[in-house]
């Protein structure tokens, strides 16, 4: 009758540590989470205010992230989600697993944004990367459809940067979409399931250009010292990549939750963002951008569908794209 | 008998372990919608993309492997032993040394500019067929050259006294050997390229190389629709059970009966033979060791300059990979002694979607645990399930002819058991053992499914590594931490399968 007696002990032990110091548990993307990424300044930053341990929990990318909560349910244990994206927030929101954040912000960000569930922590404008040295860059998808250059993309049902680019031709051509991806087929050299392997052909010389962020060079110019890259300017506009945080409804330490996302776009989360996230951050620094940011592509436009209208979209643009490129 | 007691119900065990996942996914999906043009496009593409993979895959390697039968040559064991290579490389890391040797700026199409021949495109069935056969082609290879060694030197030596010309020889010995191990080989080649997905779309070119598998992902993915994924799944098993009951058909045993372990005899026939010998085992060592040069180029610089992360993953991988290689080749054996008749179920774990099979277990364990604690134990099982198939598949011959040749023996002398195992199991099969466990381990090293799904905080594996450092822009750093993979992976191998051919009796 030894385990009982143990087990009850692990329990005892488990009920006053939690008593000791709350865990709130986030749920987030891999790279958010890696060494590289934001999340080991994230965390030293929030325990060193709230009294409690930070989990963050690394699951794929964004849109793995939704399946887990899905998978989930109401008994999952995360009480943030934090990286998913404007094309998946409708679905999320469907999903009624979360909770309404209540917290009134002002955002640097490029669009209006109200959204009761959703709270977005930093934000991108995709962007054809290439070679500054390349002879002839393309100044919008007709340009680049008309062109040789040759491209590398994601797949829309793979990835968020491929569902991104599908969204980015919806929104600003509309019901012209299809014949801008028949003029695409032929400088697309291929489709990759995810980013990585995408920029990773790019960067081997097997594209002109690679689907990224305007952002992109500002890795290579801060980490590498490497000013070769750019992104090109597209006259039709850049679509956004916002990325958001959600509070779980099932949470059981609702009021740690809401202190995280007000902690989300204060100085300590919204300064590291740029070089490690290598995005925009939702509320500007007090110090500014780094240096190096200054010297991106700054569109004149931001195209960016509302969510609801993102999801509608999205089975049509898929079927438009994966017949338009199968040929 | 024991042995099939303890494999039948180790056959229930890895039945429930990959069709139980698809049940549970199935059940929590309430009702399926059928399946879309679009789903039917993606079968054709699937099928026809692995049926060729795993024909041109045999067809290359049975010149390769009779020509390592036949000639003996300084840098022979090294050839053998780097013919495992390929198959341990992560899916990412073989694709990209590929394209620095097929690529728009690879080394092939350099050459053709500086000859002023127009460029060749990678992109497009041809180029997933070239990665399959770069994966599996070796894998083929070290396969029917063990069925080469199995040919009793005996035979050899009777067609030598008789007189016999290589053609004789090719029909009376090595034929019937051929016509015992290609189906399988065929097979689990084909069933491997079954369930590609990275590969198929990178190098497909587009939306017209989708397969079965990306079509699960996205239904888990990006749909959430379980029930769709879970009607794939079954579709991609239905796929794999007709495959494996139409090689089983075919396969025959070769029925050599049992020789006295001489020593190999080489019948190195001259002539032009000698030269098409030459040319053939140049031209597979090319192909391989050019993009694996190209990948420990690529890796070389970075090396020394890894952060501590990485040797911390390494050994959470080592510590996954051991433990679940000795489970698959033990469950292995099991199967491969008991009867030829657990083919399908040693086959099965091949054909489940890694995607599906993650997302069972996730469904199961949530209730009762935190995934992220049993990420590790879980990875391993998933592992040693998955990799089981091929143990079996190196086992499973050998397992047969000492069945065959010494049964009847044992029986007589009331052999059983450990002492059965001990004396004459073990000692007869050490060489395919050691193969298995040097493959099983390597896979398990490298594997990526799983633990995506279940790793937590701090973690991860290797191979998660490597994906992470390139998702934050460290393209070096990821193809150092690649090669890293790589070297420890062939290490692995290197050591158990060395074990297996050299370990004196």
């Amino acid at each position: 009758m030894k385990l009982p007696v143990l087990a009850a002990g692990f329990v005892l032990t488990a009920t006053v540590a939690a008593a000791e110091t709350p865990v709130l548990t986030v749920l987030t993307y891999d790279s958010f989470t890696s060494e590289w990424g934001p999340g080991p300044a994230v965390e030293t930053a929030f325990e060193a205010v709230c009294g409690c341990d930070l989990r963050l929990i690394g699951a794929g990318d964004g849109a793995a992230l939704l399946a887990r909560v899905q998978l989930e349910g109401a008994r999952t244990e995360a009480d943030v989600v934090l990286g998913l994206d404007t094309n998946l927030t409708a679905a999320a929101a469907a999903t009624d697993l979360f909770a309404p954040h209540g917290i009134e912000a002002t955002l640097d960000l490029p669009v209006a944004w109200q959204d009761p569930l959703f709270l977005p922590f930093d934000w991108g404008w995709f962007a054809f990367v290439h070679k500054r040295d390349m002879a002839k860059v393309s100044a919008s998808f007709e340009e680049l459809a008309a062109s040789d250059a040759t491209i590398v993309i994601q797949d829309p049902r793979s990835s968020t940067p491929g569902l991104g680019l599908l969204m980015w031709v919806k929104a600003a051509y509309g019901d012209r979409a299809a014949g801008i991806w028949q003029g695409l087929a032929d400088n697309i050299v291929t489709v990759t399931p995810g980013w990585s392997e995408a920029y990773g052909l790019f960067l081997e010389g097997e594209a002109d250009m690679v689907l990224s962020y305007t952002t992109s060079p500002a890795y290579h110019l801060i980490s590498e010292k490497d000013d070769s890259k750019a992104a090109a300017a597209f006259a039709e506009g850049h679509y956004l990549q916002v990325e958001v945080a959600g509070k779980l409804a099932s949470t059981d330490q609702p009021e740690l939750a809401d202190r995280f996302l007000r902690f989300l776009l204060e100085e300590p989360v919204q300064s590291v963002i740029p070089t490690t996230n290598w995005m925009y951050p939702a509320k500007r620094p007090q110090a500014g951008l780094p240096a190096g940011f200054d010297t991106l592509v700054q569109p004149a436009r931001s195209l960016l569908l509302p969510p609801e209208e993102a999801r509608a979209l999205r089975q049509g643009a898929l079927a438009e794209w994966q017949s338009a490129l199968s040929r | 008998m024991a042995v099939r007691a303890l494999a039948l119900s180790l056959g229930a065990a890895l039945v429930a372990l990959t069709l139980g996942p698809l049940a549970l996914v199935l059940a929590r999906a309430g009702d399926a919608a059928g399946l879309g043009p679009a789903d039917w496009a993606a079968v054709r593409f699937t099928l026809t993309q692995a049926a060729l993979s795993a024909v041109v895959s045999v067809a290359l390697a049975v010149p390769v492997a009779r020509a390592l039968a036949r000639r003996r040559f300084p840098g022979r064991g090294l050839l053998i032993a780097l013919l495992g290579a390929p198959f341990l490389l992560p899916v990412i890391v073989a694709v990209l040394g590929l394209l620095a040797v097929f690529g728009r700026s690879g080394l092939l199409n350099r050459g053709l500019e500086a000859l002023g021949l127009p460029p060749v495109s990678v992109y497009g069935l041809h180029g997933v067929v070239l990665a399959h056969v770069f994966f599996n082609m070796p894998f083929a290879v070290r396969l029917i050259l063990q069925g080469w060694l199995a040919i009793p030197a005996e035979r050899f030596r009777l067609a030598e006294s008789l007189g016999l010309t290589p053609r004789d020889v090719g029909r009376h010995l090595e034929r019937p050997m051929l016509r015992e191990v290609l189906p399988g080989t065929l097979l689990v080649i084909f069933v491997i390229c079954l369930s590609s997905f990275a590969v198929a779309l990178t190098l497909g070119g587009g939306p017209g190389a989708t397969t079965v598998e990306l079509a699960i992902f996205q239904a888990l993915r990006f749909e959430f629709d379980l029930g769709r994924a879970a009607l794939l799944a079954t579709l991609q098993f239905a796929i794999c059970a007709a495959a494996v009951l139409s090689a089983g058909a075919v396969a025959l045993p070769a029925g050599f009966g049992a020789g006295l372990d001489r020593k190999p005899v080489t019948l190195a026939p001259g002539g032009w033979r000698r030269f098409a010998d030459a040319v053939t085992l140049s031209a597979a060592a090319a192909f391989l060791i050019l993009p694996l040069g190209m990948v420990v180029a690529r890796g070389v610089p970075g090396l020394l300059s890894l952060p501590p992360e990485v040797w911390a993953a390494a050994g959470r991988s080592l510590a996954v990979a051991l433990p679940s290689a000795l489970l698959a080749v033990s469950g292995a054996l099991v199967l491969a002694l008991a009867a030829p008749a657990f083919g399908l179920v040693a086959t099965l774990p091949l054909a489940a979607s890694s995607l599906v099979l993650g997302t069972g277990l996730f469904l199961a364990a949530h209730p009762f645990v935190n995934p992220s604690r049993i990420a590790l134990p879980v990875t391993m099982l998933v592992n040693a399930v998955l990799s089981l198939p091929f143990a079996f598949r190196i086992l499973a011959p050998e397992a047969r002819a000492l069945q065959a040749d010494y049964g009847r023996l044992a029986a007589a002398l009331d052999l059983r058991g450990l002492a059965r195992l001990r004396w004459l199991t073990l000692p007869r099969l050490r060489r395919p053992l050691g193969f298995a466990l040097g493959v099983s381990a390597a896979l398990a090293m490298g594997d990526l499914g799983v633990i995506a799904l279940f790793a937590g905080e701090g973690g991860a594996t290797l191979p998660l590594l490597v994906q992470r450092l390139m998702g934050a822009y460290r393209m070096e750093q990821a193809a150092a931490a690649a090669l890293l993979l790589v070297l420890t992976s062939f290490a692995l191998f290197w050591v158990f399968d060395r074990a297996g051919r050299h370990a004196s009796a």
